[in-house]
């Protein structure tokens, strides 16, 4: 650090010099608040949550049990862990092949007259706090997709066959299908906006010498630009994934909240973020150290997922 | 989560007209059953005494959690603490308004009152041991009833809630296997069925789901002419959910023998008495540290007690009977101030 300051040319009475030294603290203070505030948060669920942890050790994320009865008192976490876990892969699986449908559509197809509605379209989507979402869900889309989707499926599917089992539940709108659907819709603008920008980045030289080759736009867009934006593609699929993670109030509308594991696509389920906003009001002593520890739990599989993204990146890149 | 818990306590602050700094303002937390009421009282005693009230309606945990902590001049809580737990936090409890929970339904061809359970066929069907509505337990007690050959949907509160505790409470009360099994609490792990956000959570599942059964806030289940059962109570009579049949099990209740008004209205006796039947509650410490602010608290209740029932009424709550307004007024002797005078005469 200070060879490399020392070997820079010396300048007279450079012009805001004695602002830098400020600017450098400004910027190191709000990158280390960021890490304190990082910290904070692990150590005050670790420390809120360790109650419930210490009482039920491993069986607080394999035990299928959440019995906040105080006579009874049994936390185990595993139907909420699962629950999250597939809605957000499904949501992601949904939504992926759209948010790329729309960002290549904007970038590489679509007439100029309409890039920026479109664009303005996807960007209005993202900025729908997720209470709408849920409303909307449990309001609107849940008779639609009972009475359209839910009940022919239950119908079609051959008695003995899987499908029974992959279709059984409820067909009431409600359950694991129906949450994945509404959390596909939410990452979707994000997905979008963020590969969107991406793709806008591809040198147009690049692009187009492509296209003067004579590949089709299929062919740029999996050859050429994909392979371009990669890296960035696959941060743009965390934050996408990451919000299906977090999601809260939107998924507790329409999931069906209930603690167990679910048992086909429209049986009802729950995930972490909507067990806690469903019990942390009305929760005391071991619930809520329980519900903490759910909220740490929530933040080893966020981290866990981001560290998996960052090692298939370092493996990509050697390769 | 948390954004909404703000948009939730900045909503109901602004309904309670806080943030005007005036003497004899009061601040209190809890319950979200019996909000509405609150706000509607604390504009009116605004308008006529110049003081506010700054009710959040966080949940009857947090107005516990709250009150304990001192943050607030009262809590309030649908779930009674016991007479123990009040002396140990040192706090004294009385109730304010009486409401009642309602097993709602969605059986297509039938209409509202037309079928009758009692709290065991209840019990039975949220077990999931009871699974069909023409189950011949349920058809003996509706004969002449064209009960469907349709699948039982149970919905229930996914949130901790006061209602949830009714409910359950009154589940253990009528059956055996219910009370050793999930229990009666504000959130219990639920044998069968879906649980919705709210009352307006459990009542759209219901809605949306021919066969359902849910049970939801009298108020709420007025509100939007939902399809309710008779259900037996004590002296064995079916009756209607209506303010009349929860004053009823209000007026039947040995008030004066319950220590903290510790008291559920669960399958009180009287004719017509409303089996799920619930009072709502407020906490404040015995020993006030300003007693200036808890002479204010009480003159707000007491000032409710004299004019809120008709504006209690139009919004579906009940009011409490006279006798038991003044015993709750006198009960009001032990909360003193730091010099361990009464602060309310």
């Amino acid at each position: 650090m200070s060879t490399a300051l020392n070997a820079r040319p010396r300048r007279t009475a450079p012009r805001g010099f004695a602002f830098e030294p400020i600017f450098r603290a400004l910027c190191f203070s709000a990158a280390i608040t960021l890490l304190v505030t990082l910290g904070g948060v692990i150590v005050a669920l670790a420390i809120g949550g360790w109650p419930a942890i210490a009482k039920f050790g491993i069986n607080f994320v394999i035990g299928a049990t959440w019995d906040p009865s105080p006579d009874h008192e049994v936390y185990g976490a595993a139907g909420p862990i699962i629950g999250t876990l597939i809605t957000s892969a499904a949501a992601l699986m949904m939504a992926l092949p759209v948010a790329g449908g729309v960002a290549f559509f904007l970038v590489e197809l679509c007439p100029t007259f309409l890039r920026r509605p479109i664009g303005t379209a996807v960007e209005l989507l993202a900025g729908i706090p997720s209470i709408v979402y849920g409303m909307w869900g449990l309001f609107v889309f849940a008779p639609f997709f009972a009475k359209y989707v839910e009940a022919p499926l239950m119908t079609a599917a051959p008695a003995g066959s899987i499908w029974e089992a992959v279709f059984s539940g409820i067909p009431n709108g409600s359950g694991i299908l129906a949450a994945s659907i509404i959390l596909a819709i939410m990452i979707l603008p994000f997905m979008a906006a963020t590969l969107r920008e991406l793709l806008n980045t591809v040198p147009a030289a690049v692009r187009e010498s492509a296209y003067g080759l004579g590949a089709t736009t299929a062919e740029v867009v999996m050859s050429v630009t994909l392979p371009y934006v990669r890296r960035g593609a696959i941060g743009a699929v965390m934050l996408g994934l990451g919000r299906a993670l977090g999601e809260t109030m939107a998924v507790t509308f329409i999931i069906g909240n209930s603690h167990g594991f679910p048992k086909g696509l429209f049986d009802s389920g729950s995930t972490i973020a909507s067990t806690i906003a469903n019990e942390f009001n009305e929760a005391s002593g071991l619930q809520s150290a329980a519900l903490i520890a759910l909220g740490l739990v929530l933040f080893v599989i966020t981290f866990t997922v981001l560290a998996l993204a960052r090692l298939m990146l370092r493996t990509q890149a050697k390769g | 989560m948390i954004r909404t818990f703000i948009a939730a306590a900045a909503a109901t602050t602004l309904i309670a007209g806080a943030g005007v700094a005036f003497a004899g303002n009061i601040s209190g937390a809890g319950a979200t059953f019996p909000a509405p009421v609150y706000a509607k009282w604390a504009e009116s005693y605004k308008a006529s005494s110049g003081a506010a009230l700054n009710y959040q309606a966080i949940g009857s945990g947090g107005g516990k959690k709250q009150i304990i902590a001192g943050t607030v001049d009262f809590g309030a809580t649908d779930k009674p603490m016991k007479p123990d737990e009040l002396a140990a936090a040192g706090l004294q409890q009385f109730p304010t308004v009486v409401g009642g929970v309602v097993p709602v339904m969605n059986l297509p061809g039938l209409k509202a009152g037309q079928v009758k359970l009692t709290g065991r066929v209840l019990a039975d069907i949220y077990l999931g041991l009871i699974k069909k509505w023409n189950d011949p337990v349920i058809a003996s007690w509706n004969k002449g009833v064209a009960l469907p050959n349709m699948p039982i949907t149970v919905v229930h509160r996914s949130d901790g809630s006061g209602t949830s505790f009714l409910f359950t409470s009154y589940l253990s009360m009528g059956d055996e296997a219910w009370a050793k099994g999930p229990g009666g609490n504000d959130a219990v792990n639920w044998p069968v069925g879906l649980g919705g956000k709210g009352n307006d959570g459990v009542a759209a599942f219901v809605k949306q789901t021919p066969g359902a059964i849910g049970y939801v806030e009298y108020a709420y289940a007025k509100q939007n002419g939902m399809n309710y059962a008779l259900m037996q109570n004590k002296a064995g009579k079916f009756v209607a959910p209506m303010a009349a049949n929860f004053a009823a099990a209000a007026a039947g209740a040995k008030w004066g023998a319950a220590p903290g008004f510790y008291l559920l209205l669960l399958d009180q006796p009287g004719a017509n008495a409303w089996p799920i039947t619930g009072a709502t509650f407020i906490l404040m410490h015995s020993k006030q540290t300003n007693a200036q602010t808890g002479k204010d608290v009480l003159s707000f209740f007491d000032w409710a007690y004299k004019n809120g029932d008709s504006q209690a009424a139009a919004l579906d709550y009940v009011s409490l009977p006279d006798p038991v307004k003044n015993l709750v007024r006198k009960s009001w002797k032990v909360i003193v101030g730091p010099d361990g005078k009464p602060v309310y005469k």
